[in-house]
């Protein structure tokens, strides 16, 4: 930038001041100046060739805005997104946004399915933006705010409810006893961390929420995350007694695992391959040779 | 959540096209299984009005029933709900304790196809003399 500025005022000074004597530094500047220039023209111009010729996809997105007037009634607004090979939904949105409309509102921070911020509902199934590939999807493609979760803007939803049910499960630790020794480590055995392995995994994103059948019939449903919340801490070996009595307690009650129907749409969406399913049948098991007595 | 904002086709029941293999399954158990409590309270009726009198009226309404076609139809119907529900009970027992859980889905179909084969073998037998 301040090589431009300088070669602008030089300019200025020939204008001006007329000289016949150039120097051959100026020239030189001049010189680059124009080939800079005609760089940037032809890069340019093959932009804007490759964005007409490019390939490009379809996205119609659900668009609503209760506190914009014309904008209260839900709607469907369609971008032409520019297609990479690589691109996820989560990038064309983001092109969409940066290019044609910044109103354009959705969650998303770390592109790379570990923060759970933008599960959508693509084409008809609960998915994250950032880890479904274009190239697997039909055309065009229908982005919509996840399901049976109350929409606040665009594709934002309110998460509110579902954050509760992960905070009704306790999911904490309360070990009943710890280890001598200021810095000792908690030590879990391998197998007891396989068993728990995939449980680990979940990112808060809902989309198993939102899928479940169950927990759109039911507000007070647990649901599937909250449910293998709760398995991730009552299977690991390292968790107290009392404390997971108090969490089977929870799961057993009428809204909890018994709820399940085992439709396995949890399953299936979980972004982090979770076997939701599994873990729920597992705690209807516990549950039951938890309060079946045969005397 | 019950208090949803209608979102119109977003929460729309149109969208079965898109509803997964242990979806079916919920539904088409839930269907045969009132289709099966239906049939149960029929069949108490029926039975229960030919056998109050004499033994005649029993061989004169089962005899009326099976003259009509409707009926060897609806029973291949009948068979057909029955074995599919009995096939996916199977396969949610098997759900329940936690066994072949990434097959679901496949057990899913194989009770669909198996009671497909049942209901179609079965048709020579119910519909014989029918017309």
């Amino acid at each position: 930038m301040s090589m431009d500025t300088d070669t602008d005022t030089d300019e200025g000074s020939i204008d001006s001041a007329p000289e016949p004597e150039v120097s051959v530094h100026q020239t030189r500047r001049l010189e680059e100046k124009e080939a800079r220039r005609a760089d940037r023209a032809a890069a340019e111009q093959a932009a804007a060739e490759s964005l007409a010729d490019e390939e490009t996809v379809e996205l119609k997105v659900f668009r609503y805005d209760p506190e914009v007037e014309g904008k209260e009634e839900p709607r469907f607004d369609t971008f032409e997104v520019p297609f990479h090979v690589g691109m996820t939904v989560l990038d064309a949105l983001i092109y969409a946004r940066d290019h044609y409309d910044s109103s354009l509102t959705f969650r998303h921070s770390c592109q790379q399915a570990i923060c759970g911020s933008d599960a959508l509902f693509v084409n008809g199934t609960q998915r994250l933006g950032c880890k479904t590939q274009l190239v697997d999807l039909d055309e065009p493609i229908r982005v919509e705010p996840l399901p049976h979760q109350e929409v606040v803007k665009d594709l934002v939803v309110d998460m509110e409810h579902f954050y509760d049910q992960m905070e009704a499960v306790e999911p904490y630790f309360d070990p009943d006893d710890l280890p001598d020794g200021e810095l000792e480590e908690q030590r879990q055995s391998r197998q007891n961390r396989e068993k728990i392995k995939t449980s680990t995994r979940c990112i808060w994103c809902g989309a198993c929420m939102s899928s479940c059948n169950i927990a759109a019939g039911d507000n007070q449903y647990l649901g599937p995350a909250a449910i293998n919340k709760a398995y991730r801490f009552a299977m690991d070996e390292r968790e107290g007694e009392d404390r997971k009595r108090e969490r089977m307690e929870i799961v057993e009650r009428e809204h909890g695992v018994w709820r399940c129907q085992t439709q396995f749409s949890c399953t299936e969406v979980c972004p982090k391959d979770i076997p939701l399913t599994e873990h729920i049948q597992e705690l209807k098991r516990e549950a039951v040779k938890n309060n079946l007595k045969f005397w | 959540m019950s208090e949803t904002y209608n979102r119109g086709t977003v929460e729309d029941v149109g969208r079965w096209t898109e509803f997964s293999a242990g979806m079916w399954a919920w539904i088409f158990h839930k269907f045969t299984g009132w289709v099966l409590v239906g049939y149960l309270f029929t069949h108490i009726a029926v039975l229960s009005t030919a056998t109050a009198s004499d033994p005649t009226v029993y061989n004169q309404t089962l005899s009326g029933l099976e003259s009509l076609l409707v009926v060897r139809i609806l029973e291949v119907g009948l068979l057909a709900v029955a074995v599919f529900h009995i096939l996916n009970g199977i396969r949610l027992l098997l759900v329940d304790l936690g066994i072949g859980l990434q097959a679901q889905d496949k057990s899913f179909y194989a009770s669909l196809i198996l009671t497909g084969a049942i209901a179609v073998a079965s048709v020579p037998t119910f519909l014989a003399g029918a017309f």
